[in-house]
């Protein structure tokens, strides 16, 4: 096989678009796929520092190496989620990280936020672990975003997570999810700042990938409560389809996104107020991540 | 040849002399889920593997919460 830009042996076949690349020329297409995201949906300002959410794995400290070498100013955020032996090993990824590149990192301790760590919040509330962690991380990211004066937080959501989330949603017919799934949400609050992704155009296989070629040193072992989420069962389903028929992922995603996305936000539109004990922002008196506080706190002393 | 797979970490033994996409349909690995490296480099699925060599099948699937 022979990388369709220089015609020397490729390193990477990406059947949906047909071609292969050699190492560089992949690399490239990489750095292009980020940049016609940011453009498209005016992610990021060249003068506006950006929050790069990262997990030590290999989407988001992927897309912190494309932003750093593309001149932004950035911050990296770790949650430390206090899941064992991966969350000790996925920091001194990024911090590795952090150090090499000479960029500053801000680590916020989930159990010191919400009052204990992921698995104890696992077994407080009863719910799948993912549900607990994700409410904790949305808030943290943007209230972090917000007390360091950062308008954007950018995470490294990529095509098959998009996609797994669109198919979940589409399942449940979720029609306020899928009002929100956006590759930028706006800021519709002062006290919310734009969540974006720019690497939603890229599959995982091609973070991975560039990640790897750049040599990146990511946490390949899977965060253990990962184990039999829906979302993974759902990106099982979609390589399956994508195997087949290669493109299905992408044509899924941005048809939603191009298509159907405009219908269902104009059929959802919510009121914003300030939560009565922290301040932040939430549909209605006291803010979800309070609640699970309280929760927690009730539970464990 | 010798098959690095991940999560947890093993390793077993294959024949070689065989396109990657073989070993791949062989061990039941559908190729968009996994990075096929060689040494230093990633190898095409298209690309002989022979018996002296050794190739990891990394995954590239991570997830839970988004």
């Amino acid at each position: 096989m022979k990388c369709r830009k220089c015609g020397k042996p490729a390193s990477l076949e990406l059947r949906r678009h047909n071609a292969a690349f050699c190492a560089p020329d992949f690399l490239d297409f990489f750095r292009n796929q980020v940049r016609e995201a940011i453009r498209k949906h005016r992610m990021f300002a060249r003068d506006e520092h950006v929050l790069v959410a990262v997990s030590g794995g290999k989407d988001s400290l992927a897309l912190w190496d494309v932003l750093i070498d593309e001149g932004y100013r950035t911050t990296g955020l770790y949650l430390d989620l206090g899941i064992f032996d991966y969350s000790v090993e996925s920091k001194a990824k990024c911090e590795t990280f952090a150090a090499r590149r000479g960029v500053p990192l801000l680590v916020t301790s989930v159990a010191e936020t919400v009052g204990a760590p992921v698995p104890v919040i696992k077994n407080v509330t009863r719910r799948p672990p993912c549900s607990g962690c994700g409410l904790s991380k949305r808030y943290l990211m943007n209230r972090v975003a917000l007390e360091h004066e950062m308008p954007v937080v950018a995470t490294g959501h990529n095509l098959d997570d998009e996609a797994a989330t669109l198919l979940g949603s589409v399942l449940h017919w979720q029609t306020e999810a899928l009002s929100r799934q956006s590759p930028a949400l706006p800021s519709t609050h002062a006290k919310l700042v734009r969540r974006v992704k720019p690497l939603y155009r890229l599959s995982e296989r091609e973070t991975a990938a560039y990640a790897f070629l750049r040599r990146i040193d990511y946490i390949v072992e899977e965060c253990p409560f990962a184990k039999g989420a829906t979302s993974i069962a759902h990106k099982e389903i979609l390589s399956r389809m994508e195997d087949a028929s290669p493109g299905a992922k992408h044509n899924f995603l941005f048809g939603f996104l191009e298509k159907a996305r405009p219908a269902f936000e104009r059929a959802e539109a919510v009121t914003l107020n300030e939560c009565a004990r922290c301040g932040q922002v939430t549909t209605g008196t006291v803010c979800a991540f309070c609640k699970l506080a309280d929760q927690v706190k009730r539970a464990t002393v | 040849m010798k098959v690095i797979l991940r999560n947890p970490r093993r390793e077993v033994e294959v024949a070689g002399g065989r396109r990657v996409k073989d070993v791949l349909r062989d061990l039941d690995i559908i190729p968009e889920t996994v990075l096929v490296i060689r040494g230093e480099d990633l190898v095409t699925a298209d690309q002989v593997v022979h018996d002296h060599e050794t190739i990891e099948l990394r995954p590239v699937m991570s997830g839970g919460a988004a």
